[in-house]
């Protein structure tokens, strides 16, 4: 419950100045840019983790928005360099929210049920060290753009 | 589905697989005309005729053709629910337009929902399309455009998250100006594991 309050708290203050213009935007970018050390997005993707989001019907329907918005936020938050993008359906309807999670230097694992908790233990567990979660599809898995 | 946003995302990915440079979403709300609308347009290939006489029927979809399937049919569905209508107008190598009408006072019309983070994650994943959302009410209209943002800002892509969260954020403080009907600002970053 304090944890609750707490976090409640840091978004009131995160929110104190509302946000109505562009140029309001603009000069909420520039705190953004001081607060930060940029750093250089990598060029090639290959080189990062990629995190694909089925995002289909099936997939929009059981969940995939708020998905896809953890992982653009958590990855983004825990310091991790990754593309999410979304994809097509995947043929796993039954299995949705399903995504596909690709490491650097390896083969494409397909995640079904993808749930706020599972997309944690993923990016903790098999993103950040390998280790290997539940709900993974078990197929001799290609891409849908490349299977044609 | 139970909001219209999540059925205009499922829309505009049509548009995305149909290549469009330029996807521009409008909702017209009129409470004296009773009518709530919503036109999702863009440039991509166009749908081929003998394609778009079915493309509501969610029977005659094949995997191969991936341009239609349940999204479209069900949007129908919902638009006639309501005793609206859906129109479906294309051109091949031009693009497409997609009229869904809604009764506004009709009880089975869904809410809009979080239009401002569904515009967030399509602007994440498709950086190089100009994203223009317009939405009117009897209160004024708003217009965003993703283009125009990157020009004003000065920035090559929208691909900064807190960037983007901060834009989802103006985009609803400019919605609840006008006072959009059944629009939900979520709150972010909720979650603790």
């Amino acid at each position: 419950m304090r944890e609750m309050l707490k976090l409640k708290l840091n978004l009131t203050n995160k929110r104190m100045s509302k946000i109505t213009s562009l140029a309001d935007l603009k000069k909420r970018r520039e705190e953004l840019k001081s607060g930060l050390d940029i750093r250089v997005k990598a060029i090639d993707p290959e080189s990062v983790v990629q995190v694909k989001v089925a995002m289909a019907t099936c997939g929009i329907a059981s969940g995939a928005k708020t998905v896809m918005e953890f992982f653009l936020e958590q990855l983004e938050r825990r310091n991790v360099e990754a593309v999410v993008t979304q994809t097509g359906c995947m043929g796993y309807c039954y299995a949705e929210p399903t995504i596909e999670v690709k490491l650097p230097g390896q083969d494409p694992v397909v995640f079904g049920f993808v749930d706020l908790k599972r997309a944690d233990q993923i990016i903790e567990k098999y993103i950040k060290t390998g280790e290997l979660v539940d709900g993974i599809i078990p197929v001799n898995y290609q891409t849908i753009d490349l299977k044609e | 589905m139970k909001e219209l946003s999540l059925n205009i995302l499922d829309i505009v990915q049509n548009s995305i697989r149909a290549e469009a440079a330029e996807i521009s979403i409008m909702i017209n709300e009129s409470l004296s005309g009773d009518l709530y609308q919503i036109i999702i347009k863009d440039n991509g290939r166009g749908i081929p005729d003998e394609i778009l006489r079915n493309v509501t029927d969610p029977f005659v979809t094949t995997r191969t053709k991936r341009r239609m399937g349940l999204g479209l049919s069900l949007l129908k569905y919902h638009a006639e629910l309501t005793g609206g209508a859906m129109e479906i107008i294309s051109n091949v190598g031009k693009g497409t337009e997609v009229i869904v009408n809604f009764s506004f006072s009709h009880i089975d019309r869904q809410p809009l929902g979080d239009i401002a983070g569904i515009l967030v994650i399509l602007m994440a994943s498709n950086q190089d399309i100009n994203f223009i959302y317009t939405h009117k009410t009897e209160y004024g209209e708003y217009r965003f455009s993703s283009e125009e943002t990157k020009e004003y800002l000065e920035v090559a892509a929208l691909n900064e998250m807190n960037l983007l969260e901060e834009i989802g954020w103006m985009i609803g403080e400019n919605l609840k100006e006008i006072k959009v009907s059944g629009f939900e600002l979520r709150e972010r970053n909720r979650v603790i594991l």
